[in-house]
């Protein structure tokens, strides 16, 4: 797993800032840009995976019962899940951090 | 191709250079005056006397993103350009050096526009002075074709891994017909060694470059690119050291003439040089205590080669060849006073802006300079810069 970036001295910086540990970008949490904050009603949900599809920043998740739910680590509030739900299940909500 | 010496275009002898360097891969857009050297790289390609690719391309901001694509799995890539090509490719040149991608660039000096001019001064390479590549100025024919092979040799080193741009004066140095001493091809391959990228691009062992940075780690990716073109310095000397032990001629990041008891130096960088030498041969019959101080490495700035340069010297008189606009001067007297604004008796430094878009500096010139820094420094007339020769 990636070290956290506020943990990284100059020195310990690959040549060219390169990085050849995948997944670094895992550490990096998006979370906190969230304004709106998506709410799936699963009473609605028909578990087809469009907002899985089409979330930019493959920050849903399918949950063992087959429901789909944002990963609020990483989700920015943009709201594509909601627009794009064919059953109109997810509705976005003001968010309080 | 054997030991030689040659009468040659000096922008065909930097292609012949390109060629014994057996570089991989060209990428350019012509322009004037830079346009002969990859004129005459592609019929080297297309004539098979070079087994390389040559990328032609649709502008120079792709040819830099072609290079630096060939760098980054290993290729040994030249490219070269001129003033509003430079323009036009800065935002990859300073990815280049950012991403320590070793391309070498023939830097052929013209104006920046406007008004367009295709002459030569140093406002095109002066706009990416900090654009963390190394950047060396030759004098003449025989020094470019050197420094092609200094540039690969530098530049591939496992300790710099940096773009260098080598910059030569347009038409005054590009267009000249001039005797070179060409090395002969094993001595060449002795001297740059195999470039060996150390994490190449390569679907075996992936790597990603040029990632984003958060504000956490931008601070921290800056200090190695500065720490690298610092460190950089070292390996330069190293490598004129090894070309003059196998070719006679050597090369230093700052060189003087005439200057050990001189009072008075003219400070230049690039082809000028060589007038400024004979204007201090008649200045010093006529009894002036003058020399010249010449800028070889201008990045990484060869601070202590200045401080031994310009030790015990009453007045350095800087000519520069572009402008800082609403600035203190041109950018080398700025540099220069910053480097040496605290140290000890540090000489007087007097700055003139001459010779842009290749307006002829000639040897009275370089006299009236000199000697009129020399009194403007008497004077204490010594701030901002004087635009000489200028009608108005």
């Amino acid at each position: 797993m990636a070290r956290p970036m506020d943990e990284i001295r100059w020195q310990d910086l690959e040549i060219g800032a390169a990085v050849s540990e995948h997944g670094s970008s895992s550490e990096y949490k998006t979370g906190t840009w969230r304004s709106l904050r998506p709410v799936v009603d699963k009473d609605q949900c028909i578990r087809c995976g469009v907002c899985w599809l089409y979330c930019p920043d493959v920050a849903i998740k399918q949950s063992e019962d087959g429901y789909f739910e944002a990963d609020l680590e990483y989700c920015k509030g943009c709201g594509i899940c909601a627009r794009e739900c064919p059953v109109g299940c997810i509705s976005v909500v003001i968010e309080e951090f | 191709m054997a030991k030689e010496r040659k009468g040659i275009e000096v922008s065909l002898a930097i292609a012949e250079a390109v060629g014994q360097a057996d570089c991989d891969l060209i990428s350019a857009y012509p322009i004037t005056p830079q346009t002969h050297i990859v004129e005459h790289l592609s019929e080297m390609v297309a004539d098979a006397h070079l087994d390389a690719e040559f990328v032609p391309v649709e502008s120079e901001h792709s040819a830099m993103s072609v290079c630096c694509g060939a760098a980054a799995v290993g290729a040994r890539t030249f490219t070269s350009t001129s003033s509003q090509g430079l323009a036009l490719m800065a935002e990859i040149f300073f990815i280049a050096s950012a991403m320590r991608l070793p391309v070498v660039m023939a830097l052929a000096n013209r104006s920046l526009s406007a008004p367009l001019s295709i002459w030569n001064d140093h406002s095109d390479t002066m706009m990416v002075r900090d654009g963390g590549w190394i950047h060396v100025f030759v004098e003449n024919g025989q020094e470019a074709y050197d420094h092609v092979f200094w540039a690969f040799r530098v530049a591939e080193d496992p300790a710099v891994r940096l773009p260098v741009a080598l910059n030569i004066d347009g038409f005054i140095m590009t267009h000249m017909i001039e005797p070179v001493d060409f090395e002969d091809d094993e001595l060449i391959k002795r001297y740059i060694p195999e470039f060996r990228m150390e994490k190449p691009l390569h679907p075996d062992n992936p790597v990603s470059m040029g990632c984003f940075a958060m504000p956490e780690i931008y601070s921290e990716a800056q200090m190695t690119r500065e720490r690298a073109l610092v460190d950089s310095y070292a390996t330069c000397v190293k490598a004129w050291e090894e070309w003059a032990a196998v070719t006679g001629r050597q090369y230093h990041p700052v060189e003087t003439y005439r200057a050990d008891d001189a009072e008075y130096c003219i400070v230049t960088m690039g082809s000028l040089g060589e007038t400024a030498m004979a204007a201090v041969d008649e200045l010093r019959e006529q009894g002036e205590k003058v020399g010249v101080i010449k800028i070889r490495l201008w990045r990484p700035f060869p601070f202590d080669d200045l401080y031994r340069a310009a030790a015990g010297k009453h007045t350095l008189i800087v000519l520069d060849r572009a402008i800082s606009f609403g600035g203190p001067g041109g950018p080398v007297a700025l540099e220069l006073r910053s480097a040496l604004c605290n140290s000890p008796q540090a000489p007087v430094v007097v700055n003139y802006v001459a010779g842009l878009a290749s307006r002829d500096v000639t040897v009275e010139d370089f006299k009236a300079i000199i000697l009129g820094g020399k009194a403007k420094s008497a004077e204490g007339d010594v701030a901002g810069f004087t635009f000489y020769g200028l009608r108005g």
